[in-house]
């Protein structure tokens, strides 16, 4: 009753072909949106902003880039961790050298970077598929991170090999870096989070995303209906690499606040690939649902215990952490095997019903 | 003029120069070639019977290993440890069978994938609750000394246990090979492997092969899992190097044994080699991370099936 199509005419092509149609669902995406602007960053704790929602924003980016390839056009990866590394490389590397650069011009240089370097792992995917091309994405992983830890070049000759982020300004505000404030922090993330976003939404019923989906369904029939396949499968692999590369530029100058290496590693890839996986295949909104679920689990399992008053060895948690992530994962996936996106559109159907049974 | 002299022309002089040194390259890299070849055996027999990419295999390396440690540590004698872990392995299958697979039958190969990435973190955490974290040494009578033999070129220094678990890794393979070949369950599974529908219909139950499977599957972790663990002792690292396993199926195929043990001896030679001849005097070193990985890419681009695997036949 509350939530229908009945009813909403649209008189219009632009109306027709708007990114969301029913009116209810645009005044509920332009008030979150308008909430995550005005609301959070004055409402909500130090805590929440920097150590929960930047993060999971970030982490949301690098799932729209990998649902992107896996999820769109079917090309199973396991390197997001390797993209991500090479945007967080990449951007420090061409933040301190042209320094007169804007930040956010540089964060999608690196992403750009990262894109090419995609696009020269994504070309066995022409010839296998699956499993066989989870173990090609797994040499970029492995490769891309042993180049940038061996090749000083990419961290300035720093000693450490883990320099911190340089700090950067946007419109006076320190963004990138230690020293830069949390709401500033926040609110440059969610820029690169709505854009990348609407950008992701678009291409999915453009026509790029059209022939990804064709091509994930079924490569041959695609071939055969005139979808060239070498276009169509390293442009997926570019703008995947694209997000992830950012994701990466972001996790590191503005998260984590240094480039090192143990950020992106093979658990990395994991992590996103669960968030994938959990939040829904194919779908926008189940990037940002499976990037909160599968960040925030291990946090609620961690203070758990300490809610009901009990107090529990730190290495036991972390044992018993691992044993219900992989229930939970399973039980999921028993449950919905098409992500938490798919449970969010049968509860609109059964609002759009309510209250009535049928 | 100097880079390509290094990189063409001075690894293979000094191959012929001391080649007692590239022996004993070569056989380290075999014998770590054999563990990988073990457990990429794991990976291909779950793969050939049921389709599933089981990428808790590495896993289930390191919890035989640990139940094996652990009972000893316990004061259970080897062989008696030996049985009762095998025995939980095939708990573990049924348990697997039960609760994963059953209720996800007919979903799609990245869905089971995926839920065996569930069973993975699962055992890992729920291994490291019974056992505790910490690395545990292998004492099971292994000789560990170092051999020398006397070739005609050179003395060659070779470990005794590196030997002691070639000669187990063959017998496994031997006996595997026996066993899928001499009984009448062997047979049952290569005609799953074939055909599960053709299976089925001449009445192979294919709910406890895939049990019997998954159960083969935990005895070979188990052996891979002592030698690994006589050699490095049993620590998490272990489910990370069985990572490798993956290139290794590569080469040899995802769908045949022999091609899972030579894939395995030719990643393991053939990295421990580039890592001595190139990877130190010209890359820094620490090339065996990512050598067996840009291998298999390379090799994907020629021959995707694999050395051994079947080739891939695609139907509209």
């Amino acid at each position: 009753m509350l939530y229908r199509e009945a009813g909403q005419f649209k008189t219009s092509y632009s109306a027709d072909q708007a990114m969301l149609t029913i009116p209810l669902d645009r005044w509920f995406v332009f008030a979150l949106a308008a909430f995550a602007i005005v609301g959070v960053p004055l409402l909500a704790s130090e805590y929440l902003m920097v150590s929960i929602l930047l993060p999971v924003l970030i982490l949301s980016i690098a799932a729209l880039g990998l649902n992107i390839l896996t999820g769109y056009c079917g090309q199973l990866s396991l390197g997001t961790g390797a993209f991500m590394a090479a945007g967080a490389y990449l951007a420090y590397k061409i933040a301190t050298n042209i320094t007169w650069l804007p930040i956010w011009v540089v964060i999608p240089l690196a992403g750009l970077c990262a894109a090419a370097i995609g696009i020269a792992f994504g070309l066995p995917s022409l010839r296998i598929k699956g499993f066989y091309l989870a173990v090609a994405t797994l040499a970029a992983q492995f490769f891309l991170l042993w180049l940038f830890v061996k090749v000083p070049w990419f961290v300035n000759d720093s000693i450490s090999g883990v320099p911190p982020a340089p700090p950067r300004t946007v419109f006076g505000f320190q963004v990138t870096g230690a020293a830069a404030g949390d709401e500033a922090k926040y609110l440059f993330v969610l820029a690169f989070v709505i854009a990348l976003a609407w950008i992701a939404r678009n291409l999915a019923r453009s026509r790029i995303g059209r022939s990804w989906m064709a091509i994930r369904d079924m490569d041959i029939a695609a071939e055969l209906v005139g979808i060239r396949p070498l276009p169509t499968k390293l442009s997926a692999f570019a703008i995947s690499s694209f997000y992830c590369g950012v994701a990466g530029a972001l996790w590191a100058m503005c998260y984590i606040n240094s480039v090192e290496p143990t950020a992106f590693d093979i658990n990395r890839s994991f992590q996103v690939l669960f968030m994938v996986i959990v939040g829904g295949l194919g779908s926008v909104l189940g990037s940002f649902l499976g990037a909160a679920f599968i960040f925030l689990l291990p946090i609620f399992l961690n203070s758990a215990p300490g809610w009901f008053g009990y107090s529990v060895a730190s290495d036991t948690i972390t044992h018993i952490e691992f044993m219900l992530f992989g229930v939970l994962i399973i039980f999921f996936l028993i449950v919905e095997p098409h992500g938490l996106a798919r449970l969010w559109q049968i509860a609109k159907e059964k609002l759009r019903l309510w209250p009535f049974p049928y | 003029m100097e880079t390509l002299y290094l990189i063409f022309i001075d690894p293979f002089v000094q191959m012929v120069v001391e080649p007692a040194f590239l022996v004993e390259v070569l056989i380290g890299g075999l014998t770590s070639g054999v563990m990988y070849s073990l457990v990429a055996l794991g990976f291909v027999l779950i793969f050939k019977a049921s389709g599933i990419f089981n990428f808790a295999q590495g896993i289930f390396v390191l919890f035989a290993a640990l139940n094996f440690v652990g009972l000893m540590d316990l004061g259970v004698h080897p062989i008696l440890a030996f049985v009762i872990t095998i025995g939980i392995m095939t708990a573990l299958a049924f348990v697997v069978d039960r609760l994963v697979l059953r209720p996800l039958v007919n979903q799609d190969p990245i869905i089971l994938f995926m839920a065996t990435i569930g069973i993975a973190f699962f055992l890992e955490g729920f291994g490291e609750t019974l056992w505790g974290g910490d690395v545990r040494p292998v004492r099971v009578g292994i000789p560990d000394e170092a051999l020398f033999w006397e070739a005609g070129f050179g003395e060659i220094l070779v470990q005794s246990a590196d030997l002691f678990a070639g000669v187990i890794a063959a017998f496994l393979v031997t006996t595997l090979a026996l066993f899928f070949h001499f009984t009448p369950v062997g047979r049952a599974l290569r005609a799953v492997a074939d055909d599960h529908q053709a299976a089925l219909s001449v009445g192979i139950p294919l709910n406890n092969i895939w049990v019997i499977v998954w159960a083969v599957a935990g005895f070979v972790a188990l052996a891979a899992g002592i030698m690994w663990g006589a050699k490095l002792g049993v620590q998490f690292a272990l489910s990370t190097i069985a990572l490798k396993a993956l290139p290794v199926l590569i080469l040899g195929g995802f769908t045949s044994i022999p091609g899972a043990i030579i894939g395995g001896l030719i990643v393991g030679a053939g990295e421990k080699v580039f890592e001595n001849y190139w990877g130190v005097p010209l890359l820094e070193g620490a090339t065996e991370d990512w050598f067996a990985y840009i291998v298999a890419m390379i090799f994907l681009f020629f021959r995707p099936q694999g050395l051994f695997g079947e080739k891939i036949i695609e139907r509209v």
